[in-house]
């Protein structure tokens, strides 16, 4: 199928560290998204899940298979290539955030747009607007350490969407905070997957969060046991909410 | 990412840690300040001693009478009456010798008005002032015609025109010698201490013949005490040596196995041996210095590695956002130099100042040399450079994820 946005074929990752004898953290995952999905990654600690979103996001490479983005194989990129890929098509949001704590909010989010060469009148326009977007418009000067941990989180989903990425990769963004700022930035999310027509791949372990996704792939030792649509689950969910 | 970009981001990085950056800072600063405030006073103390050395004058030998004994009892050199006008005039001719100052010295009392000091007469002839390398300051030398009809002139040292005159203008005034009345004809100019520490300011210069013949009344006409004699160059000076010692036994009928009745000496050794002397503290100084730059240099790398190796994760956000490697290594690298050059500068800045200071505070000599202040700045900037680089290539060469992992 080509033309499709993302497709992997037989994807493995072993890493070297591993014990002999360990099964390897990705084995024979073959997928595709289109543009404009939703999809939320589940799966147990050590199914993968994590190791699938970093190659997916070009922050490490697979061992085995193959991984086409927009029709072409990545394998072949060059590392300035790659790094171009996450700067301009790309958006990262994490579980710790990751912001540079020396830097005030509105540095933070314009960070990409100094390594895609923006104009510093550009950038700090466009850190602005973006801020304002995600409802911190008054905090750009503030250093991350100032803000809590949901503001914290709505400046790195600022960051992310400073290049107009076609692909948001949220490694458990709502793992560090409580449940009502969890559903603000997820509702956040799921507003501008409808809005913008961006891609976001979401891991997480909790149904709950996953249930704002529209597409589900769940992950076990390493493969995939399930993919298919979300479905709306009422509460027994929260059992599985306290499993690591 | 366009350059100046990189510059405001590796500038804003260094501002964001004010006290790391202050401390790479700071060992730069050291190890510069004090590669540039030891040599200042190494090259002064070098300095000082060679204006001494060079205050002597120039390939200058110096030949003493003999000595006398009276029975069992032997005189110092200087006290035989054994060298004459006659010799100094032999000497003059010979092809290794530039000039020759025959001396007599003496100890007097001056006098002006109310004032008197006591200080060293040195009769002279007008080679004098051309072999000690000393200029008149104000008025005229003693001329061969002073010489030739011994007349009652004097040239003050600095010291003593000091002791005697105050403010006032001495040339022309009549000074008294030993109570006979001498006319100033000039001023000599300020010499400084010579090698012993004695001031060589604190002494009047007369005709040769007046001290002879009127001021210290000698028993043995023509004789003088003793005699610079400046060779032709500083290699000429171990050949004049020779010839004087071969002449000198000529004329004074010395038999071959009997003993000088004169002494020669080569003043240029003296002066080599201050000089070495001065260039190997000159030399420790440095040394000591360059061991300073060392312990900096050592402190750089240490807080780069330091720095580095804790923004590991920082790395991994950046290029997790798409920062290529050359723009992580570009980024330390200029901050590496931002330090460098910062810490350089203000290192030589105190350097200086320190010298200025030591310099007063201890009375001494201080001298810089722009070479040496790069020098110094080179060697830790290429330092720092070189030890933020490397662990800044490592980090770069990380997979995004690694370095993301990073704690």
């Amino acid at each position: 199928m080509a033309g499709r946005f993302i497709e992997v074929e037989g994807l493995g990752k072993q890493y070297e560290a591993a014990a002999p004898g360990t099964p390897p953290a990705l084995q024979g995952v073959t997928l595709a998204i289109g543009q404009g999905e939703f999809v939320a990654v589940m799966g147990p600690s050590g199914s993968g899940k994590s190791t699938f979103m970093n190659i997916v996001g070009l922050l490490d490479t697979p061992t085995a298979g193959a991984y086409r983005l927009n029709g072409k194989d990545v394998a072949g990129l060059s590392t300035d290539e790659l790094a171009h890929v996450r700067n301009r098509v790309f958006g990262f949001v994490f579980q710790g955030f990751n912001l540079l704590k020396r830097i005030s909010a509105a540095e933070n989010v314009a960070l990409p747009m100094v390594y895609s060469g923006t104009g510093g009148a550009e950038r700090r326009r466009r850190a602005q607007e973006l801020l304002a977007k995600v409802g911190l418009g008054a905090y750009g000067d503030a250093l991350p350490a100032r803000l809590s941990g949901g503001q914290q989180q709505r400046v790195a989903i600022a960051r992310a969407l400073a290049n107009h990425p076609q692909l948001i990769l949220a490694d458990e963004p709502t793992g560090n905070l409580d449940t009502q700022t969890s559903n603000e930035i997820m509702d956040f999310l799921t507003s501008l997957n409808r809005e913008t027509g961006v891609t976001i791949l979401l891991v997480t372990h909790e149904n709950d969060i996953a249930q704002y996704a529209r597409r589900l792939i769940r992950f076990k030792d390493g493969r995939v046991v399930h993919d298919g649509p979300v479905t709306r689950e009422p509460q027994p969910a929260a059992r599985e909410k306290v499993a690591p | 990412m366009n350059p100046l970009a990189v510059v405001r981001e590796a500038g804003r990085s260094l501002g964001a840690n004010k006290l790391r950056t202050g401390l790479t800072m700071l060992g730069m600063v050291i190890g510069v300040a004090a590669v540039v405030l030891m040599l200042a006073v190494g090259t002064g103390a070098q300095n000082q001693v060679n204006r001494a050395v060079g205050s002597m004058g120039s390939n200058l030998l110096v030949i003493l009478s003999g000595s006398t004994s009276a029975g069992t009892l032997r005189m110092g050199s200087g006290n035989a009456p054994t060298l004459t006008t006659g010799d100094a005039e032999a000497i003059a001719r010979l092809p290794a010798v530039q000039a020759v100052a025959p001396t007599f010295p003496g100890g007097a009392q001056l006098a002006y008005g109310v004032n008197n000091w006591g200080t060293q007469v040195l009769g002279v002839t007008p080679e004098y002032l051309s072999v000690r390398d000393w200029p008149v300051e104000a008025g005229d030398p003693i001329s061969e015609t002073d010489v030739r009809s011994s007349t009652r002139v004097a040239l003050l040292g600095a010291t003593v025109v000091e002791k005697l005159f105050d403010t006032e203008d001495p040339v022309g005034k009549t000074i008294r010698i030993r109570g006979q009345p001498f006319q100033v004809i000039g001023v000599l100019k300020k010499k400084g201490q010579s090698l012993d520490g004695r001031d060589q300011d604190d002494s009047v210069l007369v005709p040769i013949t007046t001290a002879q013949g009127k001021l210290f009344g000698n028993r043995f006409p023509g004789t003088v005490r003793f005699m610079f004699v400046q060779a032709v160059s500083q290699a000429a000076t171990a050949t004049a040596e020779h010839e004087i010692t071969l002449l000198l036994r000529q004329r004074h009928r010395i038999q071959p196995d009997a003993d000088d009745d004169f002494t020669v000496r080569n003043l240029t050794q003296a002066a080599e041996a201050a000089s070495a002397t001065a260039r190997i503290l000159s030399l420790m100084l440095g040394a000591i210095g360059s061991i300073s730059l060392v312990v900096g240099g050592i402190g750089i790398m240490n807080i780069m590695l330091v720095s580095v190796t804790e923004r590991t994760r920082e790395i991994g956000i950046r290029m997790a956002i798409g920062a290529r490697r050359r723009d992580v290594l570009l980024q330390f690298l200029l901050e590496a130099l931002m330090i460098c050059i910062v810490g350089g500068l203000v290192g030589i800045a105190l350097g200086v100042a320190g010298a200025f200071a030591v310099g007063k505070a201890m009375q001494i000599e201080v001298a810089f040399s722009a070479s040496v202040m790069l020098v110094a700045f080179a060697v830790s900037a290429a330092t720092g450079i070189f030890f933020g680089f490397w662990p800044a290539r490592r980090a770069a060469g990380l997979r995004p994820v690694e370095a993301l992992r990073y704690e």
